[in-house]
C-alpha cells in the first residue's frame, strides 16, 4: 500500500513523502481562520441549529459530555476496539506477510485469497460480522483487524522483498542462523516500509471501528454520532466527529513518533532532501 | 576469540583452495547460461591472487562459488583439502558495493561477524576498535554509512571481512566504484593490511595495473563461458612501491596481461 515508494541511491525505501505541516503558529492561525469562517457562515446564512450549529454551541456541548464522563466512556470503548483490532490485524498480517515473502509455495497458495480479501468492501461485510459475532466488542475488533490487515500485509511483503540480496549473501557467508538473519537483517531492513503500512493501518482502524459501531453497537464514538443524529443533536454529532479526528490523528502521531525513534538512521537523509 | 596474527594452513603443501575442472551453468529461462568452463587452479596459503577478465567473464561467479554462496555445476572445489559445499565461517567476503547495513554505525557494522558468533559485546567492540585503527577510520566509529565516502565505506567492509580473522579473504571488485587516485591508495592500504594480517587473498578486478601492483599471481579469464587463459606469476619484489608502476618489468607484465585479455575478449 506504500504507493510513494521513492527510491534512494542504496535502494532503501524511505518514508513516503507526506504533506508538510507548518510550524505551530501556522497551525493555530489556520484553525482560527477556519473558526472565523464557520462563524461567518452562521452570521451570513443563519442556518437552523440542526443543520449547522455555531462553534460556541459545539464547544458547550463538548464541555457537557466531557465533564459528565459520557464522552470519555465512548472514547474508551472505541479505543479498545481500535487497539485490540490493530493488535490482531497487525500480528496476523506481519506473520502471513513474512510467510508470503519467504515461501513461493505459500504465496501461490494464499495470494488468491489475499487479492480477493482486498476486493471485499469491509463496510459491506461489517453487517455480516455483527450478525455472526453480535453487537459487542468482538465484531468491531474483527472489522478493525480486517481493515488494518491488508496495508500491513502488503508493506510487510514489500519491505522484506526489498532487503538487498547482497546483505543476505553477507549473512550467509558469515554462517548466520535464520533467527540471526531475521532479527539482525530482515527486521531492521524491512522496518521503514512496515511502519509505513502501520501508519496507514492506524488511521484505517479508526474508520473500521466507526463503521462497526454504525452497524450495531450501544457504545462508542460511532454509536454516539448515530445517536446524536437520531436526536437532531447536530452539535453532539460535531463533538463526536471532532473527537474521532483527534483520535485518528493521535494514532497517526504515535506511529510517526515510533518511526522517528526507530528510523533515526534515515531521518537526516529526509531532511537533506527537503533542504535541496 | 583471540586475534592470532598468523594463521597457518595445517599443511602448507596442500593448496588452501583447489579448483579443478570447475564449470558453472545457470538456468536462464529455457536454456542454460554457462558462466565458467573447466577452470583449474590452486591457491596456496598467504598468496595474493588477482582475477582479471573482460566483463561478463564469470569473475564474480567464480568468487561467489569460492565463497560457497553459489553451487558449482561440475568439477571439484577443495578448501584445505576438504570439498567445499557451502559458506565457510572462515572465508571473509568483500562485495562490489560496500554492502553495509545502513542502520548500523561504522563500529556496529564491523562487529557484525563477531555478534553472529556471540562474542561478548565488550570484546567485540575492543576488536572492532582495533580494526578501525587498522583501516584508518579512527574518529568515524559512530558515523552512519550514508555519511561515508565510497572509499571509507569500502574500508569498513574490509574491516568487517577481517574482524573474525578468516583464513581467506575474497574481494569482488572492491574498488570498482572509486576514483583512480582513491583506488590506488586503497590498493596500497590493502597491501599493508595483507602484510600485517597474512591472509590468503583472492581479488577480482578489471584493472591490470591494480592486479600487478597487488598480486603474487594473476589469473585471466576469457569472455563467457569463462575459461582460464593465463596464470601469470608476478615476480616483482615486495614490498611494492608506487614507483614500481613505471618500471620496465611492470610494463612488460602489463603488456602480456593486456594482450591475453584482448585475445580473451574476442568472440570465439
Amino acid at each position: 500500500m506504500d504507493m510513494t515508494g521513492s527510491k534512494h541511491k542504496n535502494n532503501y525505501p524511505s518514508h513516503p513523502s507526506r504533506i508538510r505541516i507548518g510550524g505551530f503558529w501556522w497551525i493555530v492561525f489556520s484553525l482560527a481562520a477556519g473558526l472565523v469562517l464557520w462563524e461567518l457562515i452562521i452570521w451570513l446564512a443563519n442556518p437552523p441549529v440542526f443543520l449547522l450549529p455555531p462553534p460556541g454551541l459545539v464547544g458547550r456541548r463538548f464541555w457537557e459530555v466531557a465533564s459528565n464522563g459520557i464522552l470519555l466512556r465512548h472514547i474508551f470503548y472505541t479505543l479498545i476496539e481500535i487497539l485490540a483490532g490493530m493488535a490482531l490485524g497487525v500480528s496476523a498480517a506481519s506473520a502471513i506477510g513474512y510467510l508470503l515473502a519467504k515461501s513461493p509455495t505459500v504465496e501461490r497458495l494464499l495470494s488468491p485469497y489475499v487479492v480477493a480479501s482486498q476486493a471485499i468492501p469491509i463496510v459491506a461485510i461489517a453487517p455480516l460480522l455483527v450478525i455472526w459475532f453480535g453487537p459487542g466488542l468482538i465484531s468491531k475488533i474483527l472489522i478493525c483487524a480486517l481493515i488494518v490487515f491488508f496495508p500491513v500485509l502488503i508493506n510487510t511483503i514489500v519491505g522484506l522483498r526489498g532487503v538487498p540480496e547482497d546483505l543476505h549473501d553477507l549473512m550467509r557467508s558469515l554462517l548466520a542462523t535464520p533467527q540471526q538473519t531475521f532479527w539482525l537483517l530482515e527486521v531492521p531492513a524491512a522496518l521503514p516500509v512496515f511502519l509505513g503500512g502501520l501508519r496507514v493501518g492506524a488511521t484505517l482502524a479508526v474508520i473500521g471501528a466507526v463503521v462497526g459501531e454504525f452497524v450495531g453497537a450501544d457504545r462508542g464514538l460511532g454509536f454516539l454520532v448515530n445517536l446524536a443524529r437520531g436526536q437532531y443533536d447536530t452539535a453532539l454529532v460535531f463533538v463526536a466527529i471532532l473527537t474521532l479526528v483527534i483520535l485518528a490523528l493521535s494514532m497517526y502521531g504515535i506511529v510517526a513518533l515510533l518511526e522517528r525513534r526507530l528510523l533515526a538512521w534515515q531521518q537526516r537523509k529526509e531532511q537533506d532532501i527537503l533542504q535541496q | 576469540m583471540a586475534v592470532s596474527p598468523h594463521i597457518v594452513n595445517p599443511n602448507p603443501s596442500i593448496p588452501i583452495l583447489q579448483v579443478s575442472e570447475l564449470s558453472a551453468v545457470f538456468s536462464n529461462g529455457q536454456q542454460g547460461l554457462q558462466a565458467l568452463d573447466r577452470v583449474t587452479f590452486s591457491v596456496y596459503t598467504e598468496e595474493f591472487i588477482c582475477v582479471l577478465g573482460p566483463s561478463g567473464s564469470g569473475k564474480s561467479t567464480l568468487l561467489r562459488i569460492l565463497a560457497g554462496l553459489l553451487p558449482l555445476t561440475t568439477g571439484e572445489l577443495f578448501y584445505c583439502g576438504q570439498p567445499l559445499t557451502g559458506p565457510q565461517g572462515d572465508i571473509g567476503v568483500v562485495f562490489q558495493k560496500s554492502n553495509l547495513m545502513p542502520w548500523r554505525t561504522v563500529l556496529e557494522n564491523i562487529t557484525l561477524p563477531l555478534e553472529l558468533r556471540r562474542v561478548p559485546r565488550a570484546e567485540a567492540l575492543r576488536q572492532a576498535q582495533e580494526m578501525v585503527e587498522l583501516v584508518g577510520l579512527t574518529g568515524f566509529e559512530t558515523t552512519l554509512p550514508r555519511d561515508l565516502s565510497g572509499g571509507m565505506a569500502q574500508r569498513v567492509a574490509i574491516a568487517r571481512a577481517l574482524i573474525h580473522d578468516p583464513r581467506v579473504l575474497l574481494l569482488d571488485e572492491p574498488f570498482g566504484s572509486l576514483d583512480a587516485l582513491t583506488r590506488e591508495r586503497m590498493g596500497s592500504e590493502l597491501l599493508r593490511i595483507w602484510q600485517h594480517r597474512r591472509k590468503t587473498v583472492i581479488m577480482v578486478t578489471h584493472s591490470i595495473s591494480e592486479a600487478l601492483f597487488l598480486a603474487d599471481r594473476v589469473l585471466v579469464l576469457s569472455r563467457r563461458p569463462g575459461q582460464l587463459r593465463l596464470d601469470l606469476p608476478v615476480d616483482l619484489p615486495r614490498p611494492r612501491q608506487e614507483q614500481m608502476r613505471y618500471t620496465p618489468a611492470f610494463g612488460e607484465l602489463a603488456r602480456q596481461l593486456r594482450s591475453t585479455i584482448e585475445d580473451a575478449t574476442e568472440i570465439l
